[in-house]
């Protein structure tokens, strides 16, 4: 059966065959080869047999093909109502085709399924609230993926990303000394302005273990360093694992449902380690949903819960501006207009749209919602992968304009973001739209607000 | 003929709608399966069960979701159409006669010019339900000939009930074809779409479970449907 070298239903656990995809520049050797690449329809069959249990398979049939979900979906909003955006057909034409033809299909079938799972679905399970028979076409087009990539149809960027996963535990090619490295540097070099600040690593018993997202070593280390203050300030005791330490998991927007428990047994692993009484991860959506939300799953641990209590880094700030152990310096409030960008992983899946009302009520003067917020907002634009992979990116860029219509309508020219996807959709948003829009997390913004207690301000300025 | 088809047949229909039902709802809970899932059905009960009930009422009530009160046009539409389809049949004085007679036991009753008009009202709101398939690009896309004939196979019975009961043309004729078509129907929704009838509130209470247990329900009140 022939299948590519690059291209192929291989998953990547070496560096040789990792390199070799990061060498094929846009995957453009990937894709060809993927032209070619057969459908092992056996395994497909097989795979349907013992993985598609009644939900989906209920989901499937039961459709009423009323319709509501076509308004859900952003980008059949953005695609001027294209009748083939409506999540019930994007589902049913792939999906509910495999199955019919009992995994029967070919090639071309499969490229055409693996550009709806990417392209046309940001898993955001918005259609899922909007389906009186509470069908979720987002959970089956997780399911889809998982399918497309057991068959090496998988955008090329998402393949390396599941490798980064196998090899280095991580998205990204940090290594557990890289990272220890940069905790290091960033502390030294925030000492001056902060003194006594540390980063604390594989310290055992600590109340906080916090986890992030490998971009902010590998590109944003100031990031790292705005969580130590932050925590600094605070007077948490708190610590970061050597290894374990990334949250995210690109391997769950590829449906590598290996290198998914590859990686969130690597965080788990970190945390029976080291003990801490719970972990708190970073500002990121997917980050949560795979490691706190979805992750207990994937590593067969029967309560759903992972070993110790996991929470969002909005519930920390929530929890420390309510409870005072940071302080807002009142003339330091965000004045002008400000909005918040409701991710889908932790506020529709995850139930913390109250929290992050919370927060803005202790920092913002002039908060303005969006329409739809909460558990019915919009997703970014970018979630579930789409940001990250250029074969999509004229499809990616005019999904953003449900978002964009939406921050404008609120009259706001700052987007709070505290998801590292959302961030991305509104910063490339900016970037082709230009309104004038900035965006940022909470951590820096946060650093510019709270008080400083006289004993923690640098020497100088006592 | 009347006498068969009141009779065994009647239980043979009752038999299959009945037994089939049972035999889908259990085929379900049996399919379900907490890691594929990823929902601890058995643990966390008490979150699971909140989010099921709220999932569930807030679906079968008019507008008691923001799905439905986004659309109140379609709103309307589907729970007239649902509510006389349910309602008609169930408390129509000559079926209740029928069960007192054959089966020794009736329920309330409803006067014959309501169940008349609502008669008349579910196949307008069918009528409706038809033109909007065919008027909507988003629905038309989803429509497929299976929908017409499982709707067709659903208003059959009013349509012919409706004839019968004012005696159109040749009543025996149009109650043999009512008796029939109810009778088919009645065999047709365990083995079709129709199943949606008990299918329904599993699909509705699993995803609760799923809001109410994992995706949220530990963190507040729980999903705003």
């Amino acid at each position: 059966m022939a299948e590519g070298k690059l291209c192929n239903r291989k998953t990547v656990d070496t560096k040789e065959y990792l390199n070799a995809l990061l060498a094929d520049k846009s995957g453009k050797q990937y894709y060809k080869e993927m032209e070619e690449l057969d459908v092992d329809t056996d395994k497909l069959q097989a795979t349907l047999k013992a993985s598609l249990k009644s939900r989906l398979r209920t989901w499937l049939e039961i459709c009423a093909h009323c319709g509501m979900c076509a308004d859900s979906c952003f980008l059949y909003l953005a695609n001027n109502r294209d009748p083939k955006q409506v999540p019930s057909y994007k589902i049913q034409s792939t999906l509910g085709e495999i199955v019919k033809r009992k995994g029967k299909v070919d090639n071309k079938f499969m490229r055409m399924v693996m550009d709806t799972a990417w392209s046309k679905c940001t898993c955001c399970n918005r259609c899922a609230s909007f389906c009186p028979f509470g069908i979720d076409m987002g959970i089956m087009f997780g399911y889809l993926r998982g399918l497309c990539f057991s068959q090496g149809f998988v955008p090329w960027e998402l393949k390396i990303g599941t490798g980064m996963h196998r090899i280095f535990q991580a998205q990204m090619d940090v290594t557990s000394e890289d990272w220890v490295d940069t905790c290091e540097w960033m502390a030294e070099e925030y000492e001056d302005d902060w003194p006594d600040l540390a980063i604390p690593v594989d310290k055992e018993n600590a109340d906080i273990m916090y986890t992030l997202n490998a971009r902010e070593p590998k590109h944003y280390p100031d990031d790292i360093a705005e969580t130590a203050v932050l925590f600094h300030l605070a007077g948490e005791n708190w610590t970061v694992p050597s290894e374990g330490w990334d949250q995210t998991n690109l391997a769950m927007f590829a449906g590598d449902w290996g290198a998914c428990k590859i990686q969130v047994e690597s965080v788990y692993k970190a945390m029976n380690r080291l003990k801490p009484k719970r972990m708190v991860g970073t500002e990121c959506g997917h980050a949560h949903r795979s490691t706190v939300i979805e992750g207990p799953y994937w590593a067969g641990i029967k309560d759903g819960k992972t070993p110790v209590e996991s929470i969002h880094y909005v519930e920390w700030v929530a929890e420390a501006l309510r409870t005072g152990k940071l302080k807002i310096d009142p003339s330091k409030k965000i004045k002008e207009p400000v909005t918040y960008q409701d991710s889908c992983n932790y506020i529709r899946n995850g139930g913390l749209k109250n929290i992050s009302r919370e927060i803005m009520s202790y920092i913002a003067e002039d908060f303005r919602e969006m329409t739809p917020n909460r558990e019915h907002n919009f997703c970014c634009g970018g979630g579930g992968g789409f940001n990250g992979i250029g074969r999509y990116r004229a499809q990616r860029n005019a999904g953003l304009q449900i978002k964009r219509q939406q921050i404008l309508d609120t009259g706001a020219k700052l987007v709070i973001s505290p998801c590292h996807n959302c961030w991305d959709a509104i910063r490339d948003m900016e970037e082709i739209f230009k309104d004038g829009i900035r965006w940022s997390f909470l951590k820096p913004l946060l650093i510019n607000m709270v008080e400083v207690p006289e004993h923690l301000k640098p020497e100088g300025e006592l | 003929m009347y006498e068969f088809l009141t009779g065994p047949a009647a239980i043979a229909a009752f038999g299959i709608f009945f037994i089939g039902l049972i035999v889908r709802v259990i085929i379900y809970i049996r399919g379900l399966h907490w890691q594929m899932d990823r929902v601890t059905y058995t643990v966390n009960v008490s979150y699971g069960i909140k989010g099921a009930i709220r999932s569930v009422i807030a679906w079968i009530l008019p507008f008691g979701s923001v799905g439905w009160r986004s659309k109140p046009g379609i709103t309307l539409l589907f729970f007239i159409f649902h509510f006389g389809l349910l309602f008609t049949p169930l408390f129509l004085q000559a079926h209740n006669f029928l069960l007192k007679e054959r089966w020794g036991f009736s329920l309330w009753t409803i006067s014959d010019p309501t169940a008349d008009l609502l008669t008349i009202i579910t196949l307008v709101a069918a009528v409706f339900l038809v033109l909007r398939r065919i008027a909507l690009a988003e629905v038309r896309i989803l429509t497929t000939a299976y929908d017409y004939i499982l709707l067709g196979i659903t208003v059959a019975p009013f349509l012919t009930g409706l004839l019968a009961f004012h005696q159109v043309w040749d009543y025996h004729f149009w109650l043999m074809v009512h008796i029939i078509s109810g009778e088919i129907m009645l065999i047709c929704i365990p083995f079709t779409k129709l199943s949606h009838v008990v299918l329904f509130f599993c699909s509705r209470i699993q995803l609760g479970m799923d809001f109410g247990i994992k995706r949220g329900g530990m963190k507040g009140k729980g999903f705003a449907w």
